[in-house]
């Protein structure tokens, strides 16, 4: 058990490596290129391959063909780039591929900038590009928790043939925290249905097409199955302060790190206040927040967008309680005494301005 | 009695959906017979594009991935790098490899890719309905150019071969045609050398098809097959516009 | 005496093999296959040299050209 001081963007390249992945497309954008920084040197150690594609729309079809040649595959972007991904995305969840993308997300929309930011929601859990498919979307808080569930998303791409989806942001990707590297068998699954060359065997087929509707909905009701297995044996989040708790934070990923902050300032006030930082972003925790909720007096989203996530916690309560939002905009961050004010609000019965 | 013609192992033998005397059919039978005959038929993976050839993986007897329109060259260099070992080819139309692939096929070409990319040219989009191509000639009247491709809003067709073989990337570009039975006998030849240079380690290889569209081009069959030669070919010359130094290696030992 | 075999069913009328025969032996059939096409026969099989330009040209595959072991 070995414990380094590692910056985000690289412990997703070492935990990917770690994992198995030996294959990494990527172009480079800000805040995520130290990330193919290390993964060219880092690759080169363990004989993998690394690609800087002439586009991200080239490196996410990099990637088709490596996870459909059978390679544990990986590629990262920014936002614009994850953006230019998304067909990409829609042919390998149609073709039944596994790997996994990572999104370190920056301002928008457009170019935006290179600030942190979380306003790529909706393009990560619904869908984004087209026809009904589903990713697994994990968003880390932490540099130890970007390890560990870059190392799932291996498993979890391989265990349903499906592309999973880190979503961090410009302040995980670039800041640095102690992290434990621990050792890690890896198993990678037999995968006869990949093209490898008809050795002895019949053809194999990477293909997304049915060109008649019925093969086409059979296809697709295979997949909703596939999909509603993957939501329920993947709900992830974590519960802080929330035992006695009034008053609600909802928040994931960085926005989560400084919603604490200002929840401990709370509780030092006699506020009863906790948060549930959903880590699984899809499947959305909809019935553990349902539950938690049923304490509660009143719900505060916090997010660096115009408020995304805030839609799927409202589906999530159902209208049973009223749920008010607090974000920043274009790559600022909200900062404790500013979420502290909102609670303080809410703790006094009003709305907070949202 | 020996069969001196007959149908190639590594074509799967279902019928061609292709329109009748579209020469996709005799494209896809030379890249099986060069399959067959260099025996790689259990060691090839092919990429298709979307086009009129989109399903080429069902004709096709060896392992196949069906790509987005225009990005086979990455799919295919993500399935080489995975398998260097193994013989990777692109089967593309020209809307795929010259209009929205464009920045693969020349990007694969720059980093010098071993695959083999079959580039088929017949000078506008099929499958959609006979659209403007980016190869389509000037004055030629498309669904998209009703009154003719005009060069002032329109701009004039790419030559892909020469444009690809100004890079040092690329090893061996060749355009051929199919339009009569010695240019399909010429063709095959390229092709062969094409996947030989492959085998042999040569950077990227491109064989540019000259094909024919009687449906789009409103043509009889044989008189599509007279205006490919009195029309596509004084623009598309045929030729080897890149060839390896040495001769292939594979090709020495496979005669 | 070279052989050609014509499968009538996969044949689309397109007439090319009968613009490249040699010998000019190769005709479109009066009656019509299961796709509603003329298909592609030879008439005077005496005159063929097996040379497979027709099958060369065919772009679905329908054509067989055999001959004698040399």
């Amino acid at each position: 058990m070995a414990e380094m001081l590692m910056k985000g963007n690289e412990a997703i390249g070492e935990a990917a490596v770690m994992a198995g992945c030996r294959y990494f497309f990527g172009y480079p954008i800000t805040p995520q290129s130290e990330l193919p920084h290390y993964m060219v040197k880092r690759l080169a150690e363990v004989g993998g391959v690394f690609l800087q594609a002439e586009s991200e729309t080239s490196a996410i079809n990099m990637c088709y063909g490596a996870a459909g040649a059978g390679a544990r595959v990986m590629t990262s972007s920014s936002s614009p780039g994850i953006s230019l991904k998304l067909e990409g995305i829609s042919y390998m969840a149609g073709a039944e591929l596994p790997a996994v993308i990572v999104n370190i997300m920056r301002g928008g929309p457009g170019l935006g900038n290179i600030q942190p930011a979380q306003s790529d929601y909706f393009q990560a859990t619904k869908g984004g590009g087209h026809g009904d498919y589903n990713l697994i979307v994990l968003a880390p808080a932490s540099v130890q928790e970007i390890v560990d569930l870059t190392i799932d998303a291996f498993e979890l791409a391989d265990k349903y043939r499906n592309p999973v989806m880190i979503l961090g942001d410009g302040v995980l990707g670039q800041m640095m925290e102690p992290v434990e590297i621990r050792e890690l068998k890896v198993n990678i699954p037999e995968k006869p249905w990949a093209t490898t060359g008809a050795t002895g065997r019949k053809p194999n087929l990477i293909n997304s097409i049915y060109i008649a509707p019925e093969p086409c909905e059979e296809h697709n009701l295979r997949l909703q199955v596939k999909f509603r297995q993957m939501a329920r044996e993947n709900v992830r989040y974590e519960d802080y302060r929330t035992d006695d708790a009034e008053i609600l934070v909802v928040a994931y990923g960085t926005s989560a790190r400084i919603a604490k902050g200002a929840i401990d300032r709370a509780r030092e006030q006699g506020i009863r206040v906790g948060l549930v930082r959903p880590v699984s972003l899809w499947p959305f925790p909809y019935e553990h927040l349902a539950e938690v909720a049923q304490k509660v007096t009143a719900v505060l989203v916090v997010e660096m967008s115009a408020g995304q996530m805030i839609e799927d916690v409202r589906l999530a309560l159902n209208g049973s309680k009223p749920v008010d939002f607090y974000g920043r905009l274009g790559g600022m961050l909200p900062v404790t005494s500013e979420i502290l004010r909102e609670i303080e609000k809410l703790a006094k019965g009003g709305r907070s301005n949202g | 009695m020996v069969k001196v013609f007959e149908r190639p192992k590594s074509l799967t033998g279902k019928p061609f959906h292709y329109c009748p005397g579209c020469t996709h059919g005799i494209i896809h039978r030379l890249v099986a017979e060069t399959i067959d005959e260099l025996g790689i038929r259990e060691t090839t993976i092919g990429v298709g594009p979307v086009g009129c050839s989109v399903f080429i993986f069902e004709y096709m007897n060896l392992d196949f991935q069906q790509a987005s329109h225009g990005r086979a060259p990455a799919v295919a260099t993500g399935v080489k790098r995975v398998h260097p070992g193994k013989t990777v080819f692109t089967y593309q139309g020209d809307g795929d490899l010259a209009a929205i692939g464009t920045a693969e096929i020349v990007h694969a070409a720059a980093r010098g890719e071993r695959i083999t990319v079959i580039f088929v040219n017949n000078a506008i989009y099929g499958m959609t309905g006979g659209q403007l191509a980016p190869t389509t000639l000037v004055g030629m009247e498309t669904t998209t150019s009703p009154v003719g491709r005009n060069q002032e809003t329109q701009g004039s067709p790419v030559r892909v071969s020469e444009m690809l073989s100004t890079l040092d990337g690329a090893g061996y570009i060749a355009r051929v045609s199919v339009h009569d039975p010695k240019h399909i006998i010429q063709a095959k030849k390229a092709i062969r050398k094409a996947f030989a240079n492959q085998m042999s380690g040569v950077g990227f290889s491109l064989v540019e098809v000259l094909s024919t569209c009687p449906t789009n081009w409103g043509l009889h069959p044989i008189e599509a097959t007279k205006w490919l030669a009195d029309n596509l070919i004084p623009y598309y010359p045929l030729g080897e516009f890149k060839v390896p130094p040495a001769p292939a290696k594979a090709e020495r030992e496979v005669e | 005496m070279p052989q050609v075999t014509f499968h009538e069913d996969r044949c689309k009328g397109c007439e090319l093999c009968t613009s490249v025969c040699p010998k000019g032996i190769v005709v479109m059939a009066k009656h019509i296959n299961s796709m509603g096409f003329h298909p592609a026969t030879v008439v005077e099989q005496d005159k063929c040299t097996g040379c497979a330009f027709c099958a060369r040209m065919c772009p679905d595959v329908a054509i067989e050209v055999e001959k004698e072991e040399s």
